[in-house]
C-alpha cells in the first residue's frame, strides 16, 4: 500500500491550546508522536483527546500552538488541504453513495483518474470486495468501520486519525476490530492516532499511550511501563485499578525511600517515587498483593511490604478471586489472586495478611487526594453501598 | 379416516382478516372525504366541459360530448398556459434561490435562533393571501421607494414594475416561498454536520463538500419544495389580477373570467382539465428525472 518513495513523518504539536470562552480544553500539548507509530490518546470524556484530534484535522482551529508533520507546519491549512484522514466516531459514511464511491471519494477529490483497482484493493484489504455496490445503510456496523477505515486510509494519510472508532460496536466485534486495525497498522505502516476512553483498547492496540486528563498530558509511555509505573493518581486509578495509601517520607534506606503510614512503614524504590515533598501517597496494582492467613504472617518474605486486614468480601471469577480486604483503619484494600491452586480461600471475617515486593510498589504525589481518575460511577456507587450498609446498620 | 389437522394458515386466518379490515376502517374517513369532494366534482367537471349550449338561451348549457370545446379553449387560451408556466417556473427558481441560502442558514448556523427564524418564515401566513398580495402594491406602486430607486438608476425598461410581469413573477415568488423554505430546512436539517466534515477530510473543498455532499442529500426537500411552489404558483390568478397587466394574464385568470364573469361553464372546465393535465405530465417528467418517486 504503501509507496516506497514515501516517508513517513513525525507529527509534533507544539504548545497546542483550544480555550472555548473560558473552558480550555487542550491546555498548552506539546508532543511528538513517531512516524509509523500506533498511537493511543486516551482519557474521560471531556479532557480534550477529541479535539487534539480535531484540531490534527483541521476541523477545529487552535487557540494556540502549531501542529506540523515533519518540517511541514500544518497549522493554518484548512481540512481538505491536510495530508491527514480521519474514521469518525459513528463513521459519517456518506448515505447517498454506495461503498464504492464511498472509498473512492478521497481519490476522486484529488482529481485521480483510474480509481477502480485502488479501490477494489482497498475493499479487499478490508474484506468488503463483494459489498462494493451496498449503500452504507445495508451493511452492519462492524462492516461499515471497515469502510471507514478503507475510506480514510486509501488516501495513504501522512496520519490517520482514529475517533473512538469503536465506540459503536458491541464487545465481541469490538475485540475482533481491534486486532482487525492493529493488524492493518502493521500492513500499511502509516502513523495511526486513535482517541479512546477505553483503557483496555488503547493497551492492546497502542505502542504508545499518553493518558489526558483536563487538556493535558499525564502520563506518556508504553502501556506496559505505565500501567507498571503510574507518576500520577489520576494514571494509576485511569489505567487499570489500584491501592493507595496516603503516608508521609520516613527517610531511606539503600535505594528505598520510606514511607510510613499508619504506623507501618512501606519500602519504595527511590526512582519509582515521584512525590516532591514529604507526602507520599503508596501505590500498588491489586495483582501484585498475595494474600496469608495471619497464622503464616512468618512466611512472609524479608523485606516485602505487609500490612494486617481483615477480609470483607471475596468473588471468584473464575481466572482469579477478588478480596476486599478493609485495613485497621477502615480503608478498603482491592486484591486479585491468581486461581492457581484449588480450594484455600480465604474467607468473608478471617483476618489476613497482605505483602507485596517493594518493587512493585510505587509512591505518588498526595496533593490531589487519592480518587482522581477514578470512574465517577464507580464513586457513586461505592458511596450508594456505604450508605445503604449504614442505613442497614442503623435498622 | 383423514385426520384434519388445522394447517397454520388457516389458524393465522381470522387475525389476518381482522387486521385488514382495520387497515380499511382507517382508510374509510379519507377515502370518503376524496369520494364527496375530489372524485364527484373531477366527474362533474369534466362532464361540464364537455356541454353545450341550449339553443337560443344564453348563458345556459345542457349535456352533450363537445370535445371540441377543448380546442376552442386551447386556441384562444394557449399563449396564457404558456405564460403562466414561464412564470410559474421563474418564481420557483428564484424561491429556490432566495430559500435554500435561507435555509441552510437556519439548519446549520441559526443555533439557538432556529425556531425564531422559522417562526419568522411562517409568521406572514398569518395574515389573509389576499392582503398580502395587496401590500405588494402598495411596495411596487409606481411613487413606492423601489420603483424611484431603480428608475433614478434606470434599471427599468418600462420605468415602472407594477402591471408588469415581473410584478407578478415578485409577488409569485414572495408568496410561495415559505412553501420552498419549510421542505428545503426539513431535508437540510436532517444531513450530519459531520458528513460535511468527512467531505472536507476527504479532500473536498467547501465548494465541492457542497455539491458532492450537501446538494445531493438535499435533493428530496427541493424536489418537494419546487413542486409545492410550482404548482400552486401555476395555477394562481390573484398575483396577476392584483400584480399585472392585461398583458400579464395568466391561465388560472382565464378560469376565473370564464367561470364568473362570462359564464362560460364548459369552456371554463376544459381549461381547468388542461391545466390538470398538463401540472401532472409536467410533474411526472421532473420527479422520473429527479429520480425521487418515493416523494409522491
Amino acid at each position: 500500500m504503501v509507496d516506497a518513495a514515501r516517508t513517513v513523518q513525525d507529527l509534533h504539536l507544539r504548545n497546542l491550546t483550544k480555550k472555548f470562552g473560558d473552558f480550555v480544553a487542550v491546555d498548552d500539548l506539546t508532543l511528538t508522536i513517531p512516524a509509523g507509530s500506533f498511537f493511543a490518546l486516551l482519557g474521560a470524556s471531556g479532557c480534550g483527546k477529541t479535539t487534539t484530534l480535531r484540531m490534527v484535522a483541521g476541523l477545529e482551529d487552535p487557540t494556540d500552538g502549531t501542529i506540523s508533520i515533519g518540517d511541514q507546519d500544518i497549522t493554518r491549512l484548512r481540512a481538505f488541504q491536510r495530508p491527514v484522514n480521519t474514521v469518525f466516531q459513528s463513521y459519517a459514511l456518506f448515505p447517498h453513495l454506495d461503498i464504492f464511491e464511498n472509498v473512492a471519494f478521497g481519490l476522486r477529490r484529488r482529481g485521480v483518474k483510474d480509481v477502480k483497482p485502488t479501490v477494489e484493493r482497498m475493499l479487499d484489504l478490508v474484506e468488503l470486495g463483494s459489498m462494493a455496490r451496498r449503500k452504507p445503510s445495508q451493511l452492519s456496523g462492524g462492516q461499515q468501520q471497515r469502510v471507514a477505515v478503507a475510506r480514510a486510509l486509501i488516501n495513504q494519510p501522512d496520519v490517520l486519525l482514529l475517533d473512538e472508532p469503536l465506540g459503536a460496536l458491541d464487545l465481541k466485534l469490538r475485540r475482533q476490530m481491534q486486532i482487525e486495525l492493529k493488524r492493518i497498522q502493521v500492513e500499511v505502516g502509516t502513523t495511526f492516532v486513535h482517541v479512546t476512553h477505553d483503557q483496555e483498547e488503547a493497551m492492546t492496540m497502542a505502542d504508545t499511550v499518553a493518558v489526558m486528563n483536563n487538556g493535558r498530558i499525564e502520563q506518556l509511555g508504553h502501556p506496559a511501563d505505565i500501567y507498571e509505573t503510574p507518576r500520577t493518581v489520576f494514571v494509576a486509578n485511569f489505567l487499570g485499578q489500584s491501592n493507595l495509601i496516603v503516608g508521609r517520607r520516613a527517610g531511606s534506606s539503600g535505594d528505598s525511600t520510606l514511607v510510613e503510614a499508619h504506623g507501618q512503614t512501606y519500602a519504595v524504590p527511590s526512582d519509582r517515587c515521584f512525590s516532591s515533598t514529604s507526602d507520599v501517597t503508596v501505590g500498588v496494582r491489586p495483582e501484585k498483593i498475595t494474600v496469608l492467613d495471619s497464622v503464616d504472617a512468618d512466611k512472609v518474605p524479608d523485606g516485602n511490604n505487609r500490612l494486617n486486614g481483615r477480609v470483607t468480601d471475596v468473588s471468584y471469577t473464575g481466572v482469579s478471586t477478588q478480596y476486599l480486604v478493609e485495613a485497621p483503619w477502615g480503608q478498603e484494600l482491592i486484591v486479585f489472586e491468581q486461581n492457581v491452586v484449588v480450594g484455600d480461600r480465604c474467607e468473608v471475617g478471617d483476618q489476613v495478611v497482605l505483602h507485596w515486593a517493594p518493587s512493585h510498589t510505587f509512591g505518588l504525589d498526595s496533593a490531589g487526594g487519592t480518587n482522581s481518575g477514578v470512574d465517577p460511577d464507580v464513586v457513586e456507587a461505592e458511596k450508594a453501598t456505604a450508605r445503604l450498609l449504614s442505613d442497614g446498620a442503623e435498622a | 379416516m383423514v385426520a384434519v389437522v388445522p394447517t397454520p394458515r388457516a389458524a393465522a386466518a381470522p387475525v389476518a382478516q381482522r387486521s385488514s379490515r382495520t387497515g380499511y376502517l382507517l382508510l374509510f374517513p379519507g377515502i370518503a372525504w376524496l369520494g364527496i369532494f375530489f372524485a364527484i366534482p373531477f366527474v362533474t367537471l369534466f362532464m361540464t366541459s364537455l356541454q353545450q349550449p341550449v339553443p337560443g338561451k344564453s348563458g345556459s348549457y345542457m349535456f352533450g360530448l363537445q370535445f371540441s370545446n377543448y380546442v376552442t379553449a386551447m386556441s384562444e387560451y394557449w399563449p396564457l398556459f404558456v405564460r403562466s408556466f414561464i412564470y410559474a417556473g421563474i418564481a420557483t427558481l428564484l424561491a429556490l434561490a432566495i430559500a435554500y441560502p435561507l435555509a441552510y442558514f437556519i439548519a446549520f448556523r441559526a443555533g439557538n435562533w432556529r425556531s425564531l427564524m422559522l417562526v419568522l418564515v411562517i409568521a406572514p401566513s398569518f395574515a389573509s393571501f389576499l392582503l398580502r398580495t395587496y401590500a405588494w402594491k402598495t411596495i411596487l406602486s409606481d411613487e413606492g421607494i423601489i420603483t424611484t430607486t431603480l428608475n433614478s438608476l434606470h434599471l427599468l425598461p418600462d420605468d415602472r414594475i407594477l402591471n408588469t410581469g415581473i410584478a407578478v413573477i415578485a409577488g409569485l415568488t414572495y408568496n410561495f416561498l415559505p412553501f420552498m423554505i419549510l421542505p428545503l430546512y426539513a431535508a437540510l436539517e436532517k444531513i450530519d454536520p459531520r458528513l460535511i466534515e468527512a467531505a472536507g477530510d476527504l479532500y473536498a473543498s467547501p465548494q465541492k463538500a457542497f455539491r458532492k455532499v450537501t446538494w445531493p442529500l438535499s435533493l428530496p426537500g427541493v424536489v418537494a419544495g419546487t413542486l409545492l411552489t410550482f404548482i400552486p404558483a401555476a395555477g394562481d390568478y390573484i398575483n396577476a389580477a392584483l400584480l399585472g397587466s392585461t398583458g400579464d394574464r395568466m391561465i388560472g385568470n382565464a378560469i376565473q373570467i370564464n367561470f364568473i364573469q362570462f359564464r362560460d361553464y364548459p369552456t371554463a372546465s376544459a381549461l381547468s382539465f388542461v391545466l390538470m393535465a398538463a401540472i401532472l405530465a409536467l410533474v411526472f417528467t421532473y420527479i422520473r428525472r429527479a429520480g425521487t418517486e418515493d416523494l409522491v
